[in-house]
């Protein structure tokens, strides 16, 4: 066990060592590595968030509840009173039926013609707003308030919250697939960067294997090196990311403000872990991946 | 410590280096390989290394068959053999001091131990003052005697030299020459590749003498010195 720590502490060394020697070529590598990153860490960080405002918003879908012809003001009244016991109610508002009337006329233009008519023929309408922006719940709220006697119509005001989750899922998806090409990316990036460290050390690797180090020994250092070099990207890629929130959170509040919320960016805490440590680990694979094989190859003559 | 038998190389391309090689060395012993340029005699180090494997015949040095042993055994195998090479092979990105030091390295032997170790070698061969330098600032015969710094730092029971004097003068060739004796007289097996006729006089030993990939004499069973020269 102190054997193989020593090994390796070794072995980190010599990784950075070398890092040193060559600090252009670090850190060209690592801010490649850090947009690659970046990218999907960002985009990630935003529908996040936009799912997280979408929740806060006020003005969620609804249900209306047309009630029957029949149904009194003070009965209305009453059942919009049980109603709002109901859980997962957050408001019911209450249109009575001259409400309902009154408006009519300021907005249709037909009050002229509503004069004519000798009883009023709109019904009386509850307003539900649900708690939570979740079409599933909400859909199950309205069948079970539809059943009520007294109302004719229970009718869902889901559409646009059906559309807002459809685009969340789909760009979530299409983040998934996006960080799984760019992970790709840099297994790719990492994997070259390693290679050639390989082959320009041939002679190096040559020697080192004529006097008895081991594939695992010779291998070691290049797979830090790789490790490093996903660390250092993901770092930048923090660093990227944490640039552009900063350039995007005076317009994110402006348009926060129109739809009556206040945006707050949060889960960059999870960031400051992930992408380093997703980098890392990227980096050591794509070295893996590069060095086993071109280790093989290297053969003293 | 060596015995071949009936050993022979064939190079990629079809070009037989070593035919029909059979002799026998004993641990402990010391003796030259000579031959004319080309003769096979790098080829039959390298074999011994297992740098090259035979390509047909059966080889056993050190109680491995070398005909047998896996990729993954080599390393472990030339731990216990000292190398010196004709074109030196040194890293010339690493100081002297880090290139005698490898053997060691790889072993994870411990820092202090290198440096001992290390000091005891360079001091051997004379170097001693030039363990921080790199070694292209060096003469060809002080980076020859780094590379035999290097390939006597872990201690090998087995010891093979390619042209070890081909770069010195002769009062640094006899120097040189003493050194692989007085490990010989510790018990290293020493086998030497060498074109110089006059240490073969000088020290005496058994001579393998190859000859277009054969090997024509085998002084090990005459009186040989005054045949051989
Ligand atoms: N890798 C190789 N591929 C093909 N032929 C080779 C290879 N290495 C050596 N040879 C050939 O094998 C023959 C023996 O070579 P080797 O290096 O063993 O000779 P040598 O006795 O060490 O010569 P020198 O005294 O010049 O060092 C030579 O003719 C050489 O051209
Ligand atoms: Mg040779």
């Amino acid at each position: 066990m102190k054997g193989w720590l020593k090994r390796h502490r070794e072995a980190l060394g010599e990784a950075l060592a070398r890092a040193r020697r060559a600090p252009l070529a670090t850190l060209l590598t690592a801010a490649v590595i850090g947009i690659t990153l970046a990218l999907p860490g960002g985009l990630f960080l935003g529908v996040d968030n936009v799912q997280r405002l979408a929740q806060g918003l006020e003005t969620g879908g609804q249900v209306s509840l047309f009630l029957k012809q029949d149904v009194s003001d003070a009965e209305a009244g009453k059942l919009a009173e049980k109603i709002r016991r109901v859980g997962g109610v957050k408001n019911v508002s209450v249109i009575t039926r001259a409400q309902a009337l009154a408006e009519f006329k300021k907005h249709s233009g037909f009050g002229e013609a509503l004069n004519l008519l000798d009883r009023n023929p709109l019904p009386a309408v509850l307003v539900v707003e649900p708690a939570r922006l979740d079409p599933e719940a909400l859909g199950r709220l309205s069948t079970e308030l539809g059943r009520d006697p007294r109302v004719e119509i229970a009718s869902l005001d889901l559409d646009w919250v059906r559309r807002l989750h459809a685009i969340l899922e789909f760009a979530r998806r299409a983040v998934a697939i996006l960080a799984g090409l760019l992970g790709a990316a840099v297994l790719i990036i990492v994997g070259n960067t390693v290679r050639l460290a390989v082959l320009s050390r041939r002679e190096e690797i040559e020697v080192t294997k004529l006097v008895g180090g081991t594939d695992a020994f010779i291998r070691r250092p290049f797979l830090y090196s790789g490790l490093l070099a996903g660390l250092f990207g993901g770092a930048a890629a923090f660093l990227f990311v944490g640039i552009a929130l900063a350039l995007l959170s005076g317009p994110a509040q402006e348009l926060a403000a129109l739809y009556g919320t206040r945006f707050q960016i949060s889960g960059l805490a999870g960031l400051v872990f992930g992408l380093p440590l997703a980098g890392a680990a990227l980096g050591w694979l794509g070295s893996r991946l590069a060095v086993g094989r071109h280790l093989r190859l290297i053969e003293p003559k | 410590m060596i015995r071949f038998n009936h050993v022979f190389k064939r190079y990629e391309g079809g070009y037989d280096a070593l035919k029909n090689i059979s002799f026998e060395l004993n641990r402990g012993e010391m003796a030259f390989l000579t031959g004319h340029s080309g003769a096979g005699k790098s080829t039959l180090l390298r074999l011994i290394a297992l740098i090259e494997r035979p390509s047909r015949g059966e080889a056993v040095v050190n109680g491995q068959d070398l005909t047998k042993l896996p990729r993954r055994r080599l390393p472990h195998f030339r731990r216990d053999l000292g190398v010196v090479f004709q074109d030196y092979k040194l890293l010339y990105d690493r100081t002297v001091f880090d290139n005698v030091a490898l053997p060691l390295a790889v072993t994870g032997t411990d820092p202090v131990e290198i440096g001992k170790r290390v000091r005891a070698a360079l001091d051997k061969v004379g170097l001693l003052s030039k363990e921080r330098v790199y070694p292209i600032t060096l003469s060809g015969g002080e980076q020859q005697r780094v590379g035999i710094a290097r390939a006597v730092v872990s201690k090998p029971s087995l010891l093979l030299a390619d042209e070890p004097t081909g770069n010195l003068d002769a009062e640094l060739s006899d120097e040189i020459m003493d050194l692989f004796l007085d490990f010989h007289h510790h018990g290293v097996t020493v086998l030497i590749a060498t074109h110089d006729q006059r240490q073969i006089a000088r020290l005496n030993k058994r001579v393998l003498k190859l000859a277009h990939g054969e090997l024509e004499h085998d002084s090990h069973a005459d009186t040989p010195r005054s045949t051989l020269l």
